[in-house]
């Protein structure tokens, strides 16, 4: 079988791009190493409970009914109904530094006036900046990076306020240590502030399966253990792609969304001193990213509301400066993000079985890459406690509830993405247009740089549309 | 095909785009996008969507004519004639 097109990786976006390109009658195939699809945002099961890794909640929420914004184009692009997702609003959530504390909901005028009685002197500095947000087009694929710390710091004079607007930002979604592109600061200010959290009541398995289902059924063929080993590349040309077990399978166009610096690898020497298009120089100078997260998920005997706390998300901070890094302990203890996918407004008052908290905090890829089998296993609890008891500062005990535990560490996110040291949000240099040196290979996903759940799909969308369905 | 079947087909892709609209009161002298939600990429769709079903090639100096059920009709009219209904 010769394809049109080969996408390799079956997250969101390679079945978002599967999807727009099985519409159009392309003979396409999904190539997946893993044993399952999702990549950073899965699902599994373990003794006996659901678990979703990844997604803590959708960003980008809209009510039904609503016709503009990414949900909406997102929805359209596939041909799918806004029922189709069963997307549920947040409760509320919380971003909390020493002193301060900042709730946002899906109504972004909460957020606003949380700042005006936390920051009276800021709040006209902060609406400038909501302005220049609003008048910013974070869909021209064609722009320079600027610094996100500079913009604001135009805007906003004081450095906790500033360091409170960046924490959730960052956290869900910066490749980039300690500043982020403003184009990304942009579309993640409009993904979490202004348009805000929502869940499927069954969770990520719910996007997923409605992408897979949708896909098969367009004629879409999706190969799960088919890892590929190396893209075949001829004169230019990629022609194809070799699988983990030698086997060859050939196509007009393979797009990639494993990565920018995973798929060069997969060219090998054919690209050495390669260009990628508009101005981003040698394949040599990018870079994969550095910025990973350990989680602990506690599986509660009660619902974390039983304990008072009715908090979606909240993102904490104990220090005088927010420090979005790399740590050099193993996992940084002074901030993390505090999530419970209980606290949804589920229809009819449904609630989740269990009580599930999950704290993720900033982690050392190199630590935790290194790390023998032997002692894997005692450092990943022992970091997972420690995680567990910083973060109780931030809402109310719930350690004697605990009935089960698990904990990912980076290692895992490389075992199931592939992602160079588990870099979550993959390099900090996005390649906007998807461009590759070669003229039939294509870059979607976490390095195209559309971010979170729906900016994800929206990547494949965009790539397949602007690359692969104009002839 | 005749105008009336062409109005038809069009509605069908515009169901397809945007499930969610309600275009039983589509006024096929106004601009779609006063009526309805629809970006540049639901116009490509439009024109991908003929392609996908007749083969018919639209070329971009050409798509100022898919503005209302209207232009769109008369603009396809030549060109789908000697397709079946």
């Amino acid at each position: 079988m010769h394809y049109h097109t080969l996408i390799i990786g079956a997250g969101m976006s390679g079945l978002a791009a599967g999807i727009r390109l099985a519409y159009y009658q392309k003979p396409v195939c999904i190539l997946e190493r893993h044993t399952t699809i999702g990549g950073l945002n899965s699902f599994y099961r373990l003794r006996d409970r659901n678990h979703d890794v990844g997604l803590h909640a959708v960003t980008n929420y809209a009510a039904p009914g609503t016709k503009t914004g990414p949900l909406a184009k997102l929805l359209k692009q596939l041909r799918l109904r806004w029922d189709d997702f069963a997307l549920r609003p947040q409760c509320g959530s919380a971003v909390m530094f020493p002193g301060k504390k900042l709730r946002f909901t899906n109504d972004f005028s909460v957020l606003v006036e949380e700042i005006a009685a936390a920051f009276p002197p800021q709040i006209d500095g902060f609406r400038k900046l909501v302005t220049t947000i609003e008048t910013f087009d974070e869909l021209n694929l064609n722009q320079q990076a600027v610094s996100a710390m500079q913009v604001v710091s135009e805007h906003i004079t004081d450095p906790l306020l500033v360091d409170m607007l960046f924490c959730p930002l960052m956290f869900y979604g910066s490749a980039t240590p300690r500043d982020m592109d403003f184009n990304q600061f942009v579309v993640m200010f409009k993904s979490i502030f202004k348009e805000g959290f929502a869940r499927p009541f069954e969770g990520v398995r719910r996007i997923l399966k409605t992408l897979t289902r949708h896909y098969k059924e367009l004629g879409g063929e999706l190969k799960l253990r088919h890892g590929v080993r190396e893209i075949k590349i001829d004169n230019g040309r990629a022609i194809g792609v070799v699988l983990d077990d030698g086997r060859e399978i050939t196509a007009d166009n393979v797009l990639s969304t494993i990565g920018s610096v995973e798929t060069f690898r997969l060219c090998g020497k054919a690209l050495a001193g390669q260009t990628v298009p508009g101005d981003h120089g040698p394949i040599e100078q990018f870079q994969h990213g550095a910025i990973s997260f350990n989680e602990s998920i506690s599986v509660l005997d009660c619902q974390p509301k039983e304990l008072g706390h009715g908090e979606t998300i909240i993102f904490y901070n104990d220090s005088e400066r927010f420090t979005y890094d790399a740590p050099s302990d193993p996992c940084d203890l002074r901030s993390g993000i505090i999530c419970s996918p209980n606290n949804f407004q589920y229809e009819n008052d449904q609630q989740l079985e269990d009580g599930i908290v999950r704290i993720t905090a900033l982690a050392n890829p190199d630590y935790w890459m290194g790390l023998s089998p032997e002692v894997y296993a005692a450092a990943k609890a022992d970091w997972g406690t420690r995680i567990i008891d910083s973060a109780v500062r931030f809402m109310p005990e719930f350690r004697s509830h605990v009935v089960d535990t698990d904990i990912f560490t980076p290692k895992t996110i490389h075992r199931f993405t592939g992602h160079l040291k588990g870099a979550v949000y993959g390099a900090p240099r996005k390649i906007l247009t998807g461009d590759m040196p070669l003229k039939n290979l294509f870059l979607a996903g976490t390095d195209q740089g559309f971010l979170g759940i729906i900016g994800s799909m929206l990547s494949g969308i965009t790539i397949a549309n602007n690359q692969l369905l104009r002839d | 095909m005749a105008p009336a079947d062409i109005r038809k087909v069009i509605l069908n892709i515009l169901e397809r785009i945007a499930p969610d609209e309600d275009l039983s009161h589509l006024d096929d002298s106004k601009a779609f996008r006063e009526q309805m939600e629809l970006d540049s990429m639901d116009f490509l769709d439009i024109v991908m969507e003929l392609r996908k079903l007749y083969r018919v090639q639209i070329p971009e100096a050409d798509y100022p004519n898919l503005i209302s059920m209207d232009s769109t009709v008369t603009y396809l009219t030549p060109l789908l004639k000697d397709v079946p209904a």
